[in-house]
């Protein structure tokens, strides 16, 4: 139960704050995400630009690039994952220890960008980890990566860890501990993809109906 | 034993390049693989190494590609000519320009157009700002391979911002440019850019020094670095290396001299050539080729007449070449940069091929590690200048 807002600020003239434990947590947790150093393709320089002197990752806490998955909390996925590729990532996935979050930065990473026609380039990182933030670009700007981090900083904002105060974090609890690898097959990734995080968009089989909404053709502009 | 159908006279097995050093027990025989990468933070991207040791010496390297294959060659003969274009500013994206000078310049060999002046000066210039980033961006990523956690890499990271601002005000993106056209170039720079250019130029120097102050009198980087992964010339030239990896074996070979592609015959500039062929060297290399890269900016600045920037004869859409074939190479900042077109007169390549610097500079990155200890492979791997995205393509 939350202290109310007036009494707060009461307490907080008399020099006392009020705060919950989540709070804190949340804060600590927001303030110090440390990133997996994980670069796949050209969408890693931009990332690490962001960590150069210009844009400042570290005034967002994000700085500390960790070598080991073990140490990690976020994994930016930068850059095109390969079919070959694909598979490692899943296992660098599964070795972070939760909470875990990710991004999946750049077209490539996103669904293939450019390079989706190609016969070894997985059409999107998100078949196979759940992603909480993606990112356009092709390379996304520095910003965007910002933007990113901040997103996700509000997520962590809003999660609940104790159990006093209700949902935990159901999202995080319900995961499984750990995500099937794909295996590199004869002319694919088998599975070609993670059907708990992911499922081929629903067909469009019916036309829509004309006159109706917003996907009726324009008439008055020709007329 | 044999196999049964080989020749009963084959020839014997060749001496081992590395010999083992004298097993003393049970324990010293013990040979240990190793897999680095692909997912370490000194592989520079997804490449994997793996590799033998004894003890901590490499006894043997077997690299591993391929986890960046992302069919550029398979698009770019399903695409059209211009649609191409953009797809090679994702080879090397380091230096994403000069891989557009190396494509335009195959097509224009191809079609036989020419370029106005004026596009060939920005062509230049575009180019050697590109070189003048990558190279101080490899040192400071060897530095941190050496163990300077960040600090120089953050530095050359700074730099390069300045040179991307130009980047951006011209062409509209910070890496991927897409700033080559067949016949010219996409847009003109205006003379603000210009005074931009000029005031990186006049201030590089001084980066330049404090660099060197740091970085190349600094003992550790020296121990380290000297007299480790040593190229001979004889096995550069055979096994086809160029770019500054050459150079610092002492091969002179630098297509800007060789081809004299563009307009390179007109600037006065040196190709600094090393003498062991060790890892500083190599280092050594890239900032002295950055000197001369200003060298030719400065040149190219003053002499820059005006005028148009495309061929007004060449058409870019629905862009049909006759047949014939063609190959074009540049001095990227890796080295060779190769691009081999055949043509059916189709809008669309009938073979591409790229000859990428990186890949052919990694061939022999087990000569050079053999016999050296583990980290001083990471630091040779460094020095060779890899750009995943090239070598596998
Ligand atoms: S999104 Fe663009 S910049 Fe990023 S990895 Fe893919 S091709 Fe490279």
């Amino acid at each position: 139960m939350a202290v109310d807002e007036g009494l707060k600020r009461e307490l907080a003239r008399t020099g006392v704050v009020t705060t919950t434990f989540e709070a804190i947590y949340n804060w600590g947790r927001r303030s110090s995400i440390w990133p997996l150093q994980f670069g796949l393709a050209c969408c890693a320089i931009e990332m690490m630009a962001t960590g150069g002197a210009r844009f400042d990752l570290a005034r967002f806490g994000a700085e500390v690039f960790r070598g080991s998955p073990r140490q990690a909390d976020l994994m930016i996925v930068a850059g095109t994952v390969t079919k070959k590729m694909a598979p490692q990532v899943v296992r660098l996935w599964n070795q972070m220890p939760e909470p875990k979050y990710c991004i999946a930065m750049g077209a490539c990473a996103i669904a293939g960008g450019p390079f989706k026609e190609g016969y070894n380039v997985l059409k999107g990182i998100d078949r196979f980890i759940p992603v909480d933030v993606h990112i356009p670009g092709c390379p996304p700007r520095p910003e965007a990566l910002l933007h990113a981090i901040i997103t996700l900083q509000e997520k962590i904002d809003h999660q609940h860890f104790t159990r006093l105060s209700h949902p935990i974090a159901r999202e995080i609890d319900e995961r499984p501990a750990e995500y099937p690898i794909p295996r590199l097959g004869k002319h694919d990734l088998e599975p070609p993809a993670n059907p708990v995080v992911w499922q081929p968009p629903e067909p469009v089989r019916s036309l829509p109906i004309v006159g109706q909404g917003a996907l009726a053709p324009a008439k008055e502009g020709k007329a | 034993m044999r196999d049964v159908d080989e020749p009963v006279g084959a020839a014997p097995e060749p001496e081992p390049r590395y010999k083992l050093t004298p097993v003393e027990s049970a324990f010293d025989q013990q040979q240990l693989e190793v897999s680095i990468g692909p997912q370490h933070p000194s592989t520079h991207g997804v490449f994997r190494m793996d590799v033998t040791l004894d003890g901590e010496v490499v006894t043997k390297l077997k690299p591993v590609m391929g986890y960046l294959h992302r069919n550029h060659e398979q698009i770019a003969e399903r695409t059209t000519y211009l649609g191409t274009m953009p797809f090679t500013d994702r080879l090397d994206y380091f230096g994403s320009l000069a891989n557009n000078w190396g494509y335009a310049l195959t097509v224009e060999k191809l079609a036989g157009i020419t370029v106005p002046e004026r596009a060939e000066y920005l062509r230049v210039i575009m180019c050697e700002l590109t070189r003048v980033v990558n190279h101080t961006c490899v040192a400071g990523f060897l530095l941190q391979d050496l163990g300077a956690w960040m600090t120089p890499l953050v530095w050359a990271l700074r730099e390069r911002e300045k040179v991307l601002d130009v980047f951006e005000s011209v062409t509209g993106a910070r890496m991927m440019c897409n700033y080559f056209r067949f016949g010219g170039v996409r847009v003109d720079m205006t003379d603000d850019d210009l005074a931009v250019v000029q005031k990186i130029i006049d201030e590089y120097p001084a980066f330049l020094d404090e660099f060197e102050a740091l970085m190349t009198k600094n003992e550790i980087l020296q121990q380290r670095c000297q007299g480790v992964g040593v190229l001979s010339k004889e096995l550069a030239i055979s096994a086809g290396i160029s770019g500054p990896m050459a150079r610092a074996s002492g091969v002179p070979y630098d297509v800007r001299k060789v081809d004299k592609y563009g307009i390179y015959d007109r600037f006065d500039f040196k190709v600094p050539l090393g003498e062991k062929g060790d890892v500083f060297d190599r280092y050594y290399m890239r900032v002295l080729e950055v000197a001369e890269s200003l060298k030719i900016l400065r040149q190219a600045l003053k002499d820059m007449p005006k005028g148009p920037i495309q061929d007004p004869k060449t058409k870019i859409r629905n862009f049909r070449p006759a047949k014939g074939e063609a190959y074009g190479r540049i001095e990227s900042p890796k080295g060779e940069l190769g691009f081999y077109i055949v043509s059916q007169g189709d809008k669309s390549p009938y073979r591409y091929h790229v000859r990428a610097p990186s890949f052919v500079n990694l061939t022999i990155l087990e000569d050079m590690c053999l016999g050296h200890k583990l980290a001083d492979a990471i630091v040779i791997l460094g020095a060779v200048d890899i750009v995943l995205g090239e070598v596998d393509r």
